[in-house]
């Protein structure tokens, strides 16, 4: 695949020369050139804000660039929506599956041009012989007059690619498509979108995880402050020189910094503040204990389905316990009730910020005070000084960079919006603070701050509870990680035991030896 | 990989399918069901409710309402509200009844005519002005019932329908039924084979299961959404014509609540109040169940009308419960 670019490069595809896009003054691309060749894939890499979104926008029509021009085959361009970059053969794959749930896997392809017989009517059984056919072709067999919600994630974003390429899609766009994919799907996705390239299909890329881009990426594109300050092949660049440009510092700084942002780390001392025994639920959890201690960070480690997710919900109250105490500051914590958990000081900034965090519509001051309001509150009026005080405080502290306080939550970027929700735990005053996946989908800048952070609160003795897919962010974060599996605890890892090495050894469980895998296959598993 | 542990989010397991197939039927069939227990039920409780002649009183009452729900039921299915088509139907009535003389094309047409131009503005508003269904078609509840009462001196005159040829396409018919009966019939069949088989229907359900991915897939959103309050407007409209028809004028006060009975027709005939999925058949199960449990609490004869809605709003209840129980065992 790779020689295609060195030898005889394919004529370009689609090319932006100079595009511009300002919006209320603000510049959010500025002259960027891009190009796209047949069969290519490229790395669009960026900080949020660089542009990533924005030039995404303007290559499927849902902008249309202010100065500048596109080309499609060597021929200008322009699409004035997203249906007319869709006829022109570019498609794009979205972070969530944008198909309906309701319909069958063989209505979802064929929506909007499906066959018809002599009298004008669908043709069901041609519609689902040609559905299973094009599947095939991917190496996809799945009951097509099954409703697509029926199938898992990967599934169905596979059946929007179908659908996409089945459009006669020259380009296929693909913004953060792994995101909500299990490893396993994401291998299937990889080998489908190898067999596109082969077809000609060229192919964006756009996700945080480094893993991907270097495995199936064969060029990168990198955007800085709406300007593009990379163009090439990714062979040439190491993970570090990637970083580094994105984040526009020098290698030996970004190397200096480790790949996390995490200080030096120390177990917790004294009488643990929250004591956990024999977590149950059936199918999910059994027989879990944990002991963590004020001011350090236990990780909590697990393969995907270990019990990690569920074990912080058990201890938030958010899950119904079917056996187990928990225990904080000496009192029996009320299993299964949020507000007992709250009371008791231990609160849990959840997985998903935007399906279970944050209220996109609110600004930032309501958003943090939220959760605190009933302490604010007398008789049923809140004080709007005291939320003031407190919107104030955080924001400073957290460094939460936005206009106002009064900014509506869902214009930050991801990583503001996750320290609104970490402020919103710290305004509750906690004992036990609870992550899970701090820094997933936020970009490499915010994740530092995020993680440094975590350090911070750790040294004011707050104790910590981290739970990442992500073997770096548990290693360097945690002073000591609990190991899950299948889930119950596995083993525990102390002092010099926390390394990556030994943590992958616990993951894959001990009668099985860290050599029957590669370390990448193992991460794959993540 | 051991994913055994992984929560319901995954593929699902072929118990959960069979689980999902069983509960999906029973949402679907569930109204038509019911209603063949209730008919078993009150044909053995009541010797005046299993007769021809009570049938065909059943079949003339569900008439007027089935047409009505037949245009509520597409636009539900795109995840829309028609509150317009009780006093679209009393507007019905009455252009049927002023248009009868012109004879029966001029009691047909002029409804036909004007409830469909009143969907086309309502469409117009929510489907290009990107307005609330909600708030739109309860402007056109509030200002067509206006319309009516200016058209008989509010509410004074009631034209009366004296073409015979009118007053048969209400009262006349063929093979015991009645045309109302018919006309509700070939509206139900048609609009089944569309929703089954037509393309447009696809996108309506598409808009309902996801109006983004239906955005963003390139369908012709606006047109059908559009689409779907002019057909609920023209069904409204017909089925006041036909109303006039068979009472021999034009009531102005007819229809008033219409609105709701369509809508609990629709969701207890398994249509999903959000959209994305129904049947015609479930409406049409749903309008009978209505009207069955309305004739069954008369056979009784000692209760009251309020009786009857106190039954029906228990029952919509009950069906409502259960939908949500069935759609979260489907995961919908």
């Amino acid at each position: 695949m790779t020689e295609q670019l060195s030898t005889a490069a394919p004529a370009p595809v689609l090319e932006a020369r100079g595009v511009g896009k300002t919006f209320t003054g603000v510049a959010a691309l500025q002259g960027v050139d891009f190009t796209l060749r047949a069969g290519e894939s490229l790395a669009l890499m960026g900080e949020n804000g660089a542009g990533k979104s924005t030039l995404i926008k303007v290559l499927t029509g849902v902008y249309q660039p202010d100065e500048g021009q596109m080309f499609l085959h060597g021929e200008p361009a322009s699409f004035a929506k997203p249906v007319d970059a869709q006829h022109a053969g570019i498609s794009t794959i979205y972070q969530e599956v944008n198909l309906v749930p309701l319909m069958t896997v063989a209505q979802n392809i064929f929506l909007g041009r499906e066959p018809r017989n002599r009298f004008g009517l669908i043709d069901f059984r041609k519609m689902q012989e040609d559905a299973r056919s094009l599947l095939a072709t991917y190496d996809i067999h799945v009951d097509v007059r099954r409703p697509l919600r029926s199938l898992a994630l990967g599934m169905q974003q596979m059946v929007a690619l179908a659908r996409a390429v089945s459009i006669d899609a020259r380009v296929v766009i693909m913004d953060e498509p792994t995101s909500s994919l299990e490893a396993r799907e994401v291998e299937t996705l990889f080998r489908v979108i190898g067999m596109l390239r082969s077809q000609g299909i060229a192919i964006v890329y756009v996700s945080h995880r480094m893993d991907e881009i270097f495995a199936i990426c064969e060029t990168v594109t990198v955007l800085r402050d709406g300007r593009v300050v990379h163009n090439g092949r990714l062979a040439d660049l190491s993970r570090v020189e990637l970083v580094a440009l994105m984040l526009g510092r020098s290698v030996e700084k970004v190397k200096r910094g480790g790949v996390t942002a995490f200080g030096e780390v120390k177990e917790g001392e004294g009488e643990p503040v929250l004591t956990a025994r024999d977590l149950s639920r059936k199918h999910q959890i059994s027989g879990i204990g944990l002991d963590i201690r004020p001011g350090e960070v236990v990780g909590l480690g697990g393969l995907l389905g270990s019990g990690r997710s569920e074990t912080l919900k058990a201890m938030a109250g958010v899950m119904q316990l079917d056996e187990g105490s928990l225990t904080v500051d000496g009192k029996r914590v009320r299993s299964g009730s949020v507000a007992a958990a709250i009371k008791a000081g231990v609160v849990m900034l959840p997985e998903d910020r935007k399906a279970e965090g944050i209220i996109p519509n609110l600004s930032i001051r309501d958003n943090i005070v939220l959760a605190a309001l009933p302490r604010l509150s007398r008789a049923g009026f809140t004080s709007r000084a005291k939320q003031d005080a407190i919107v104030d405080v955080f924001m400073k502290r957290l460094r939460i960079k936005a206009a106002s306080p009064n900014q509506v939550v869902s214009e930050l970027s991801g990583g503001n919006q996750q320290k609104v929700m970490i402020a919103r735990w710290l305004a509750m005053n906690p004992k036990v603070l609870l992550l899970d996946e701090p820094t997933r989908g936020i970009d490499v800048g915010a994740k530092a701050e995020v993680q440094a952070l975590i350090n911070e609160l750790a040294d004011e003795g707050l104790a910590i509870v981290l739970v990442s897919s992500e073997l770096e962010e548990v290693v360097e974060g945690s002073a000591r990680v609990v190991v899950l599996r299948d889930g119950s605890v596995e083993r525990e890892l102390r002092g010099s035991e926390v390394t990556e090495q030994h943590l992958m050894a616990a993951l894959v469980g001990e009668n099985h030896s860290p050599a029957d895998e590669s370390p990448a296959e193992i991460k794959e598993r993540l | 990989m051991s994913l055994a542990l992984e929560p319901s989010v995954g593929p699902a397991t072929t118990k959960q399918v069979t689980r999902e197939r069983i509960a999906g039927n029973v949402q679907r069939y569930g109204a038509a069901i019911v209603l063949g227990l209730l008919l078993v039920v009150g044909s053995f409780a009541f010797p005046t409710f299993p007769t021809l002649s009570n049938f065909t009183n059943i079949a003339t009452q569900s008439s007027f309402l089935l047409i009505v729900a037949v245009g509520m039921t597409f636009v539900i299915l795109t995840g829309g509200i028609d509150l317009s088509v009780g006093s679209v139907y009393a507007l019905g009535g009455i252009l049927a009844a002023y248009g009868s003389t012109w004879g029966i094309a001029g009691a047909v047409l002029l409804p036909l005519l004007v409830c469909g131009a009143v969907g086309i503005l309502q469409g117009l508003l929510i489907a290009y002005g990107g307005m609330a269904p909600f708030i739109v078609t309860l402007a056109g509840l509030l200002g067509i019932r206006g319309l009516v009462f200016a058209l008989t001196n509010e509410g004074a005159n009631t034209p009366l329908i004296k073409d015979a040829a009118v007053t048969a396409l209400g009262q006349g018919g063929m093979l015991g039924l009645r045309w109302p009966v018919v006309i509700a019939v070939v509206v139900v069949v048609i609009g089944s084979v569309l929703l089954a088989r037509g393309r447009g229907s696809q996108t309506v359900l598409a808009i309902g299961g996801s109006e983004s991915a239906a955005v963003l897939m390139g369908l012709p959103v606006a047109r059908v959404k559009f689409s779907v309050y002019v057909v609920s407007g023209l069904c409204a409209g017909l089925a006041g014509a036909l109303n006039a028809a068979y009472s021999s004028s034009g009531v102005p006060t007819v229809g008033v609540g219409l609105e709701l009975s369509a809508i609990a027709a629709v969701v207890i005939g398994g249509t999903l109040l959000t959209g994305g999925r129904g049947n015609l058949i479930g409406t049409t199960a749903g309008v009978l169940l209505l009207t069955v449990i309305q004739n069954l609490i008369n056979q009784v004869g000692s209760l009251t009308s309020s009786v009857q809605a106190v039954v029906s709003g228990i029952f919509l209840a009950v069906v409502v419960i259960i939908q949500t129980v069935l759609s979260r065992t489907q995961r919908l």
